[in-house]
């Protein structure tokens, strides 16, 4: 057979829902796609994005497959809460068993593998060689492969929608459920390759990110020097290299068990299912804190930027992070306190989880201490921010509450957990990603968000999510379970119409902040950055230019101090000029090169073939990956060279912005 | 350890800065590299570094499923154990391949730094030699166990045994084929500072395989006879 399993019997026409969001999404596609070629984009998408290894365009990319897929994940967060609210006494709702499994199981699939994960990797791609002072990251071609990678698992996932299904099984597939015996479909499938395969891109991701921040900073630039948000990454990234090899070994023999006929994770011939729960959740619980330590080093740097001070407790800060680095792998078992482990395995990991909360507790009193005296600004990276610590507070004492084995018995896999971990990723990662997104936009793009649409998003925002998991928190209590397709309980339904209520206030703030974007695109010369440092601030990535150089500094920086540039703009504004003119030199920077995008595209086919059985295709996908190998391997020259005028016109363009800017607050206080 | 590729490695031979000892906290001095006061490391210092980061991450996954033949290395479901189905001699032999070809791959970064082409490929091929004879023992042990009915699907613990060693095996082969295409590479176009840093990679991972085929040894083999 050609090909596989495949069929026309994998085109779900029997169901209207897939078919017409699938419509959607293919229509759109193909009228972005159908544009670009009429306006001619092509030579410059190839040449500026696609083949780029510029860490600052990787970043943008990164970020933008984030909030395309947050969306994504947003239309599957709607269709549960409908059907919840519909489904109840008589009525079925409009969405059959098999499909609502599905859609909630693609809805925490890609709201954290890539939705949260690509929008965090983003902001780090981008910010974190600018606050470091240099001029990428320490693989650049390896920063794009794994980037497309990325891509390639998002493109599987959607790609299931219309063709085969996916899984059932949740977001994380626990064994024995996600066996063939009890998944015989392709959902399963399409659920392991597509992770694999933007596994591994985040798996390179962060060992580049580790080795960037570890070998690569600019002279002077010594550990604790290093702005919050570098270390925070630096953390996280130390858990990627940590902890997603244990997701690709788990992930690994499910496949051999759903393949090859092993039994690691079978109910027969001595295969042990407990090990998969233990298993992908020793690489579970640190991911939670991949997501939310870069998230912290947002806020870290938004709310000392909008207090005008410098960060209160930066060192305790700094411990706090490594702390929760190393403790993040000593409490996986919270998740399955119910596997009857025993009473003293589950103290040791209710305490270790209770005790975890010391160190973002510590955080939390740092950024109130470094507002505290402080000038404070509210624009809406603040205000996302203030959010943040307040949701975070409340969802950290309901996991602590969850920490206790015995309450957790009562509340393990109800609608309380489901509000709690909702509450902490939502209002720590997301808000965290928001905050980042409208605090660096006028450093990527070199104009500002439209703020009056920014805080018209905010509101309803921060209103709908208290109000949509206020109410899951109270069913929660009340016995209700999660994932559930139909509510038999009628004293529930109040509560779930509410949680309803809550996700379209969501939807105002989600299309608000799409106006926000149109709004700022439109209105892009009156909000254009000239200066570069559009928020006052006080890290090295706002003393370039917005958007900055594709070299970023015309000369690296030299770091006195910490809060370099926060003195040497204090300097220049007492001082009433700028430092003499530098010396410029030529710069070596790396070409660009398609190896990430061909690499992916050849992933993309193994993957395809892997999940229908067509193992011819898959066969020669690997050919086509060792050969893009070869040939990057084989290429002549890897650097250009950028002369000593094109640095220097830049470099004097931007000083010349700073001195009218001096020029224009002089006689202001400072 | 190979030549001077560039002004940085020059300077490092007349003071090393991540000498043991130096600067106030015995590592490196803030002059070093990568320590703050020396700005961005050198290439060579950056991609190794890299490496070995990716080595752990990689070892990370081996522990993965060591944890998992460990907990599953007495599911036997009434088929064969360890201790029936291990060859002594062969397993020795197997091992003896993989050291010898460790060895051969040191020479051969050794004949790297002196420069000479002829004396790398030689013992870079026999490297690979060893590598390949390695890998033909294991698939021969794998394809008589199969035919014996004791495949992976016999039993958890033989689920977790050819797992464990067939990624073992897997990263041999892939190492094989990176190492086939560096030959061509050194062959055509001599040791290009890229190419010298991608064989310093190389024996990195190679030596790194050999670490991880003593915990195979050990744990699935040696404590495998006792049964």
């Amino acid at each position: 057979m050609m090909l596989g399993k495949l069929d026309w019997s994998a085109i779900p026409i029997d169901q209207p829902i897939p078919l017409i969001a699938a419509a959607v999404v293919m229509i759109g596609m193909l009228g972005v796609l159908g544009w670009v070629t009429k306006r001619g984009y092509w030579p410059y998408l190839w040449r500026e994005w696609i083949t780029s290894v510029d860490h600052k365009r990787i970043g943008v990319l990164y970020t933008m497959l984030g909030i395309l897929m947050l969306v994504r994940g947003f239309i599957d967060a709607i269709m549960m809460r409908t059907q919840q609210s519909l489904a109840t006494g008589g009525s079925p709702g409009y969405l059959p068993p098999e499909h609502y499994d599905q859609i909630f199981s693609a809805h925490g699939t890609i709201m954290i593998f890539f939705g949260a994960m690509p929008f965090v990797i983003g902001l780090m791609n981008f910010v974190v060689p600018l606050q470091l002072g240099v001029r990428d990251v320490a693989f650049p071609t390896l920063n794009s492969v794994s980037f497309w990678l990325t891509a390639s698992g998002a493109l599987l996932v959607n790609v299931s929608l219309v063709i085969g299904e996916f899984a059932r099984t949740g977001w994380l597939p626990y064994a024995p459920l996600s066996e063939t015996t009890y998944s015989p479909g392709v959902g399963v499938d399409y659920y392991l390759w597509a992770i694999q395969i933007s596994g591994v891109g985040t798996l390179m991701s962060g060992i580049n990110l580790v080795t960037t921040i570890l070998k690569i900073r600019a002279p002077g630039m010594s550990y604790f020097r290093m702005p919050m948000f570098c270390w925070t990454a630096l953390g996280s990234n130390m858990l990627i290299v940590a902890a997603f090899p244990i997701l690709t070994a788990t992930l690994a023999m499910l496949t051999l068990d759903r393949y090859g006929g092993f039994h690691f994770f079978t109910n027969e011939a001595g295969g042990n299912m407990m090990m998969f729960v233990n298993l992908i959740w020793a690489w579970g619980h640190p991911e939670v804190y991949i997501l939310i330590l870069p998230a912290f080093g947002i806020f870290s740097e938004v709310i000392s930027t909008f207090s005008g001070k410098p960060l209160f407790g930066y060192r305790s800060m700094v411990a706090a992070t490594l702390f929760i680095v190393v403790v993040s792998f000593f409490v996986w078992l919270h998740h399955f306190f119910t596997m009857g482990a025993g009473a003293d395995v589950n103290a040791f990991f209710g305490i270790a989880t209770s005790i975890i909360a010391v160190g973002t507790g510590v955080k939390i009193y740092n950024w109130l201490f470094t507002m505290y005296g402080g000038r404070i600004r509210y624009p809406t990276p603040m205000l996302w921010s203030m959010a943040f610590l307040v949701m975070f507070v409340i969802g950290g004492m309901t996991g602590v509450l969850l920490a206790v084995p015995p309450a957790d018995f009562m509340l393990h896999n109800s609608m309380f957990l489901v509000a709690h971990f909702h509450n902490v990723i939502v209002g720590g990662v997301v808000f965290g990603a928001f905050a980042g997104y409208t605090f660096w936009f006028p450093k990527a793009f070199g104009f500002q968000l439209d703020e009056r649409w920014g805080k018209i998003a905010f509101w309803p925002s921060i209103g709908g999510f208290v109000l949509t998991f206020g109410a899951l928190y109270v069913v929660g209590l009340e016995g209700m379970t999660r994932r559930l397709q139909h509510v038999e309980v009628q004293e529930w339904v109040p509560w779930l119409h509410v949680a309803l209520l809550g996700v379209g206030f969501m939807m105002i703030g989600v299309a608000a902040q799409i106006v926000q974007l149109v709004v700022s695109i439109r209105d892009r010369e009156r909000l254009r950055d000239v200066t570069g440092d559009p928020w006052d601030g006080r890290s090295l990535e706002w003393s370039t230019a917005s958007p900055p150089p594709f070299f970023n500094f015309a000369v690296q920086p030299d770091v006195h101090g910490e809060e370099v540039y926060w003195g040497i703009k204090q300097r220049a504004i007492d001082e009433q000029r700028l430092g003499p003119e530098p010396e410029y030199a030529p710069i070596e920077m790396p070409r660009n090169t398609p190896t990430g995008f061909i690499t992916a595209f050849f992933a993309t086919l193994i993957g395809f073939a892997l999940i229908w059985h067509i193992w011819w295709l898959a066969a020669l996908g690997f050919v086509g990956a060792y050969a893009t190998f070869v040939a990057f391997a084989w290429r002549e020259e890897e650097d250009y060279e950028v002369s000593v005028d094109e640095v220097a016109s830049f470099d004097r363009a931007r000083r010349a912005a700073r001195a009218a800017w001096l020029a224009e607050r002089d006689g202001q206080p400072t | 350890m190979s030549a001077p590729a560039a002004p940085e490695a020059a300077r490092s031979d007349r003071h090393d800065p991540y000498a043991l000892g130096r600067g106030g906290h015995g590592g490196g001095g803030h002059e070093a590299t990568g320590h703050g006061e020396g700005g961005p490391a050198p290439k060579r210092t950056v991609v190794a570094y890299g490496f070995w980061i990716y080595l752990l991450s990689d070892i990370v996954m081996f522990s993965g499923f060591f944890a998992a033949y460990a907990v599953l290395s007495g599911e036997t479901a009434g088929g064969p154990t360890g201790a029936q189905i291990f060859g002594r001699g062969r397993v020795a032999i197997e091992t003896l391949c993989l050291l010898l070809s460790s060895y051969t791959c040191g020479l051969g970064s050794i004949a790297a730094t002196r420069g000479s082409r002829p004396a790398t490929l030689g013992w870079l091929a026999a490297t690979g030699v060893l590598g390949a004879l390695f890998l033909g023992i294991e698939l021969q042990e794998f394809a008589e166990l199969v035919n014996e009915g004791a495949g992976p699907q016999r039993s958890a613990f033989l689920s977790s045994f050819f797992a464990l060693v067939g990624l073992h095996g897997l990263h041999i082969g892939v190492g094989l084929l990176w190492l086939a295409t560096m030959m061509a590479q050194i062959w055509l176009k001599g040791f290009r500072p890229n190419v010298q840093r991608r064989l310093m990679c190389f024996n990195l991972f190679w030596h790194a395989l050999d670490i991880i085929w003593i915990g195979v040894f050990s744990i699935v083999y040696l404590l495998g006879y006792r049964g």
